[in-house]
């Protein structure tokens, strides 16, 4: 409870006793650039083979003459664009990026960097932990884009590689039944999880206190706080918006 | 000057600044001396307002720091410049970006303008020609140098310097500390430089400050700190050979 009320105290430092706009804009571009490509690899590698897996096991699941093979498709993009891109990939960029802010922003604060811009005169909180809440806020859901179109991609490859499906029924599929508003949905989620992340890691690598063993531990700390949060928010995201 | 009255600081229940009133003075290299782990980083750290006390109050030149507004501690903090115990140099800039940096933040200096002034301060600190070096790239004694041309760029009317000189060899240590001493007459800044290095207390001590568990036990300066009549002072002084030596020859 202590936690979530210094958590609350840090989110409005940060947002409260700014510096000049100018001075953010290079700073987002410089952490999007970081955080882009820092995640891009581990995001293409990881939502190739889900939707790859999700595609075989519907295949498996549906083995039944009534069902026409187009759901395979239909059922890979549901899941993906509801669910594996927004939220499980979240887990991933928590895993990643989480834990890179955590452990930097440690790493300045047991070295004094964090003092030392605090005794400028500059307020710590918004000059560093801004910037990465911004650019996680702009680079996640872009990737969480890339991340729905190569899973889909991905059980197309494997659905046409297993003789599943044909290639003509997939894309059928992919096109039958589908809600705009899945999308939005999964664009909510996507902005929801980049803030809990990075505001969530950036917290933890803040308050470190000393040394190189306590950094280690808040960047755990960072990854397993921020999936309690991102699930937490996932089901009532679920509640709000589809009930 | 600065004036600092009362500061206390418990953590985790335990008392480590047991109320301590003191001054340091413009112009001058104040010094704030004692063993380890007595307090002396709090209580710089108290005095710039990088942890808050329990109690106390600090003024700079009359300017109350924790009873003010924040633009008026922005206004104070922004004549400060801190040399910290481990350089703290951002370590994903080059030294010219290095000591740009408040440049950058707190002044709207052309790009030509910051880049004479910082070559001017790296000039200062003897590292001309390691501009684009990284942090990681530096020894010790640089990065302390480096850390202190940042703490100057901003022509801060308050230098504070905590161990300058620890893990230095003796040259490079005094280099710092006749360095510290110029930059102090030639700005004419208020200048407090923490150290248990006794050499340097009797090379540039000009108002010394004594810490001991907390507490203040004697305050003067390098031409009494010989016969200063402090039990605890003297104990700490007597484990330096040399001051053993100048101490016998002044009795
Ligand atoms: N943030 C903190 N939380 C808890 N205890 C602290 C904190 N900062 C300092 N202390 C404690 O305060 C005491 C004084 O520390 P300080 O760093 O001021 O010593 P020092 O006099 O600067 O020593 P040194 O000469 O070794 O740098 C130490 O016992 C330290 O454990
Ligand atoms: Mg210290």
């Amino acid at each position: 409870m202590k936690l979530l009320g210094r958590y609350v105290i840090f989110l409005g430092q940060m947002f409260t006793q700014r510096e000049p706009f100018k001075v953010y804009v290079r700073l987002v571009i410089e952490e999007c650039y970081k955080i882009g490509v820092g995640s891009v690899f581990i995001f293409v590698l990881v939502s190739t083979f889900m939707g790859a897996v999700t595609a075989v096991q519907t295949a498996y699941n549906l083995l039944s003459p009534f069902i026409p093979d187009y759901v395979i498709s239909l059922v890979t993009r549901d899941m993906a664009i509801l669910e594996l891109a927004p939220t499980i990939m979240a887990i991933v960029f928590a895993g990643k990026v989480g834990s890179n802010l955590a452990s930097e922003l440690g790493t300045m604060r047991i070295t004094e960097q964090i003092d030392a811009i605090e005794v400028m005169g500059i307020n710590s909180t918004s000059y560093l932990v801004l910037p990465k809440v911004i650019a996680s806020l702009i680079v996640y859901p872009l990737l969480v884009i890339l991340a729905a179109g190569l899973m889909i991609y991905g059980g197309y490859i494997a659905g046409i590689f297993t003789e599943v499906i044909t290639k003509e029924e997939y894309i059928y599929g992919l096109r039958a039944d589908f809600l705009e508003f899945n999308v939005a949905f999964a664009l909510i989620k996507a902005f929801v999880f980049a803030f809990l992340v990075s505001s969530i890691s950036s917290f933890w690598g803040f308050y470190t206190q000393g040394g190189a063993l306590e950094v280690g531990q808040a960047s755990t700390k960072a990854v397993t706080t921020s999936c309690i949060a991102i699930l937490t928010a996932d089901y009532l995201l679920a509640q709000l918006l589809l009930t | 000057m600065i004036e600092f009255k009362n500061i206390k600081k418990q953590f985790n229940g335990k008392q480590i600044l047991k109320g301590i009133d003191g001054t340091f003075e413009k112009g001058k290299v104040n010094q704030l001396i004692g063993a380890s782990g007595t307090g002396k980083s709090v209580l710089l750290k108290c005095i710039v307002g990088l942890v808050t006390p329990d109690e106390g109050t600090v003024e700079f030149d009359g300017r109350d720091f924790y009873n003010s507004d924040r633009e008026t501690r922005k206004g104070i903090r922004r004549e400060i410049g801190m040399l910290f115990q481990g350089s703290a140099l951002f370590d994903s800039k080059t030294v010219e970006e290095n000591v740009r940096f408040p440049l950058d933040l707190l002044t709207k200096m052309s790009p030509e303008e910051k880049l004479e002034k910082v070559n001017f301060c790296l000039e200062r600190v003897e590292l001309e020609n390691s501009n684009k070096k990284m942090p990681s790239e530096l020894s010790g004694g640089m990065k302390k140098r480096v850390g202190i041309a940042r703490a100057i760029v901003m022509n801060s009317k308050y230098l504070f310097c905590d161990e300058p000189n620890s893990g230095l060899d003796p040259m490079t240590s005094i280099t710092i500390d006749n360095l510290i001493k110029e930059i102090t007459d030639e700005f004419n800044t208020t200048t407090i430089v923490v150290t248990h290095d006794m050499n340097s207390v009797v090379e540039i001590g000009e108002n010394i400050i004594y810490l001991f568990e907390g507490e203040k036990k004697w305050q003067g300066d390098k031409s009494n700190i010989m016969q200063a009549d402090c039990k605890e002072l003297e104990d700490f002084m007597m484990s330096s050979k040399l001051v053993r030596e100048a101490r016998a020859h002044w009795k």
